[in-house]
């Protein structure tokens, strides 16, 4: 009884405490701030449509920099990656669609620079080996359980012959199976 | 199928074989997709006489090379006295693509420089690097933001281009030319490209 009573008042408080954390939290959020300042220095030819830059920033963490090969083009610093940030941008800018620029860059640098390779035959075994895999697997699996439960199966019925012998040797040694299990024991 | 415990070990020495394909391969090298293309056309200021263009249809009916260099490039070097030397063997006749020679520079800010300050800046430091190392160009023109180098997927110097009569790109070579590629390499498919007319 006494521990319902404070379970109760436990959760209520965290749950008073939790909406209490939350609208102080939302409040500041909901408040008209102004956008960040850009910083000159660091900031280089920006889009000046928020909305352009977002497109050409999410369009540039698909598209992989030949120079620093683990980074995307947004963000590796090399020379190389701020033009083609550059370009990407541009050419959003300029109303092509987004589909023009990954093909402007894939016609000069190839599917090096796409992060997701397109299907095709080259790259067959790419998209398809893990499906291969799991499946073929899965398969393998399936047929291995199954050749096993029939085996199984076999050996459960006993033929007349070893259900006599297995009959004899019961009769026989009555003593011997519990004899045998103390010493494999120690 | 008394060798089945074989099957893993089997199965791991394909594993390796495989890993160790992967370790002769550079992942630098990045496969163009220009060859067998035609060379992208641009119009570009000549080093030895800005206020002239040059594009590719000069070079039509020449089996020649378009070679990528800037004076900050540190390969280069290394790369240079094999080119004078194919210069004066008149092997083929190499043109020189200037890449961002300012801008390129980690050591020059070039940022709110104005064009013809950079241009200017450009042509001196070029002419000079030239004038230093020996120059075996036919010409040399000025791609001064690098865009000319986008459009034949430039993406660091040096960078060797072998362009066949009709403007097809038919081999790129990555990093600087060694005697060795030279040899092997390039001369066989200059030979070659001659040939096919």
């Amino acid at each position: 009884m006494r521990v319902d009573a404070s379970y109760a008042v436990l959760r209520s408080a965290v749950l008073v405490s939790a909406v209490a954390l939350s609208v102080g939290l939302a409040g500041p959020v909901r408040a008209d701030t102004p956008a960040a300042v850009a910083d000159p220095g660091l900031a280089t030819a920006l889009a000046a449509d928020p909305k352009l830059e977002a497109d050409a920033m999410e369009l540039s963490h698909k598209l992989r920099c030949l120079v620093c090969q683990n980074q995307s083009i947004a963000e590796s610093n090399a020379p190389l990656a701020v033009d083609l940030r550059d370009q990407v941008r541009e050419q959003l800018a300029a109303g092509k669609s987004k589909e023009d620029v990954v093909d402007y860059l894939v016609e000069r640098y190839g599917d090096f620079v796409l992060y997701e390779p397109p299907f095709k035959a080259a790259t067959a075994l790419l998209w398809l080996g893990p499906a291969a895999l799991l499946f073929g697997g899965a398969a393998w699996l399936a047929f291995r359980l199954r050749r096993r439960r029939d085996e199984v199966a076999a050996q459960k019925t006993l033929s007349a012959a070893d259900r006599t012998r297995a009959r004899a040797l019961l009769e026989s040694a009555p003593g011997a199976a519990h004899s045998e299990s103390p010493e494999s024991r120690s | 199928m008394k060798a089945k415990f074989l099957v893993p070990l089997l199965l791991f020495f394909g594993l390796a074989g495989f890993l160790a394909f992967g370790l002769t391969l550079n992942p630098r090298e990045v496969p163009s997709p220009l060859i067998d293309k035609p060379a992208p056309d641009f119009s570009l200021a000549r080093l030895d006489q800005p206020e002239q263009t040059f594009s590719l249809k000069e070079m039509q009916g020449e089996v020649w090379m378009l070679n990528v260099w800037a004076s900050w490039c540190v390969a280069c070097r290394e790369e240079h006295p094999l080119l004078v030397q194919m210069a004066k063997r008149k092997i083929v006749p190499v043109v020189g693509l200037n890449y961002k020679e300012v801008r390129g520079d980690g050591a020059i800010n070039a940022r709110g420089m104005a064009l013809e300050v950079e241009t200017g800046m450009a042509i001196e430091r070029a002419r000079r690097w030239l004038t230093d190392h020996g120059d075996p160009y036919v010409l040399s023109v000025l791609d001064i933001d690098g865009r000319v180098g986008i459009d034949f997927g430039v993406y660091g110097v040096p960078e060797t281009f072998l362009i066949d009569r009709q403007g097809t790109i038919r081999y790129k070579h990555i990093g600087p030319i060694t005697p060795d590629t030279l040899q092997n390499v390039l001369i066989p498919k200059i030979e070659e490209l001659r040939r096919a007319g």
